[in-house]
């Protein structure tokens, strides 16, 4: 068996959500070859090479590839890809957008966020927003499969040396053109990966009084996030938003503030090691998941917090 | 132009569902179904599009049992012209699904497939992205702004650090998220007028289509359920369990 991971990276650098991918891939067996598809994704690809595990590392740097163009990418991803016992991508926006296109091209049915490996065709998933987990199988001689990030430990991202070999595929669909992106520019650790995250829901009012919360992120090394609510009523941009249609955490410690518990919240944060709820409601149902419960009013529990850490 | 907008029935999103004791599948006797809210938002988004005058015709397409019509009349009656539903009682995976809809592109040739990002029930976050692929069609998926301009349209999408807008040409596909727009609430005029728009009915056969399951469910199960830990009285006291029993901060 062999098996491409799809690189996430930035041409500079490989992302975290890849080390994960390539566990999941450790966790099937086989050859594990790399796909860094970019533009001057040299040096990404070099990141590849290190990687744990990784046989050999495939760079299509192309101007086609710079952004990701799902079109483009997708292309590139099937002429290579056909030959290989699995596909895998992490279940970012970056995978979750390409992927099933690349399944499409092969005549795959795709099998998206998977949590567990339980043998070479067979896979865990979350369904009905994380509320069953089914367990598939799948006939496609090509399996195509994105991958939870938050259930797999990472790879170890150095000790590897893999051959490094350059495709010389440009692929342009000719349909998508990049016009520009707004990224969140933070100094805080990114959400998926950070090992403490704090949460404010539609308790903290409005976005100012997040504020509190970042001082108290910046305290304990955190990242801040967000439920959906909070994110709807426009407090906070969307890249924050922590849940089943957003972001899946799983950090060491979870700290829910005012946010009362939707199940699609949940769904986004229940694999946390640890979880903390401050909230003013005792009933929410928050609480039912959380390891630790303060019923405070979070106007006074989170200043607190911080002057006291 | 015309937009062509699937509709997928599914369990409400309000019902929990909870496995069957068998662990077979999830137990869906006697709940509520309803239109996927992603796909709610698909129907809003043509329907702006078409109060705004850019768009002359809405084709909503469903997919399943007979029961379907029911999405596509709720989908008529926020605003589509016309449904089709493509009669199945078998189950329909999302390559089946992408099939299907390519085959209905390839008649009514529309200049704009607008689906939700994904289901509730399945979660795959599929179908629009292998109708690209099977079209050949750009994909603006996760979208949060649709701007139709001459020959294009331009995608403002969510993506993981924030924001991606992308230009995709003519006939392209967009998949909805869920600040795309807040959909209406179906007048009861509208209701009763939708009764009497035309719905055609079709089927995989008929549309050559092989619909044949890829994957085998082979079980579902609850996933492990976490305990509720303690109350703690004080900011203090939390502080002590996090630093001496969680040992997650110092």
């Amino acid at each position: 068996m062999s098996i491409l991971v799809i690189a996430e990276h930035d041409n500079a650098e490989i992302k975290g959500a890849t080390l994960n991918t390539v566990a999941a891939a450790k966790a099937i067996g086989g050859d594990i070859h790399i796909l860094v598809a970019g533009a001057e994704c040299g040096a990404a690809a070099e990141a590849a090479a290190r990687i744990d595990g990784v046989a050999k590392v495939l760079v299509a740097d192309n101007a086609g590839y710079e952004h990701q163009l799902a079109e483009n990418v997708a292309k590139l991803v099937a002429d290579l890809g056909g030959d290989y016992s699995h596909i895998l991508a992490p279940a970012t926006t970056t995978g979750k957008n390409m992927l099933p296109r690349v399944a499409a091209l092969l005549d795959v049915q795709p099998i998206s966020d998977i949590l567990a490996v339980e043998s070479a065709d067979t896979f865990k998933r979350p369904i009905y927003a994380g509320n069953v987990i089914a367990t598939v199988q799948s006939s496609d001689t090509t399996k195509v499969i994105t991958v939870r990030t938050t259930a797999f430990d990472a790879a170890v991202a150095e000790g590897g040396s893999a051959a490094v070999e350059t495709v010389d595929i440009a692929e342009d669909a000719g349909v998508s053109s990049f016009v520009g992106e707004e990224l969140a520019v933070s100094d805080r650790p990114e959400l998926t990966s950070a090992k403490v995250v704090i949460s404010g829901g539609r308790g903290m009012q409005n976005g100012d009084n997040f504020e509190m919360l970042y001082k108290l992120a910046d305290k304990l090394g955190a990242a801040v996030g967000a439920s959906r609510a909070a994110v709807d009523a426009g407090f906070v941009p969307n890249d924050m938003q922590v849940g089943q249609t957003g972001k899946i955490v799983a950090p060491d410690l979870y700290i829910a503030v005012g946010i009362s518990g939707a199940i699609q919240h949940l769904a986004g944060m229940k694999d946390s090691k640890v979880i903390v709820a401050i909230n003013k409601d005792e009933e929410a149902p928050i609480f039912s998941v959380a390891d630790y419960g303060l019923v405070a009013d979070l106007f006074d529990a989170v200043p607190e917090l911080e002057t006291k850490l | 132009m015309k937009v062509l907008v699937a509709v997928k029935r599914v369990v409400d999103f309000n019902v929990k569902v909870r496995p069957k004791a068998d662990g077979s599948d999830v137990d869906t006797a006697n709940v509520k179904m309803s239109i996927n809210p992603f796909c709610e938002i698909a129907v809003e988004e043509a329907v702006r599009l078409k109060e705004k005058g850019v768009v002359s015709e809405i084709v909503a397409v469903s997919m399943g049992p007979k029961q379907c019509q029911e999405q596509i009349r709720t989908a008529l009656a926020l605003g589509a012209d016309r449904g089709i539903l493509v009669e199945t009682d078998a189950e329909l995976q999302p390559l089946a699904v992408a099939k299907c809809l390519k085959a209905i592109a390839d008649k009514e040739e529309p200049q704009l497939v607008i689906l939700g990002k994904q289901s509730i029930d399945g979660d795959n976050n599929q179908t629009g992205q292998m109708l690209g692929a099977l079209t050949g069609m750009g994909q603006g998926t996760f979208a949060s702004e649709v701007v139709v301009e001459d020959g294009s349209v331009k995608v403002t999408r969510e993506v993981d650090g924030g924001l991606q807008t992308v230009s995709l040409k003519l006939p392209a596909i967009v998949t909805t998220d869920l600040r795309l727009n807040e959909p209406r609430y179906a007048s009861l005029p509208n209701i009763m007028k939708a009764k009497k728009k035309p719905l055609d009915t079709t089927s995989p056969e008929e549309l050559g289509v092989d619909v044949t399951p890829r994957t085998t469910t082979l079980k579902v199960e609850p996933p492990a359920e976490r305990q509720a830990g303690v109350k703690v009285a004080s900011v203090d006291e939390l502080l002590e369990k996090l630093k001496n029993e969680a040992k997650v901060i110092q």
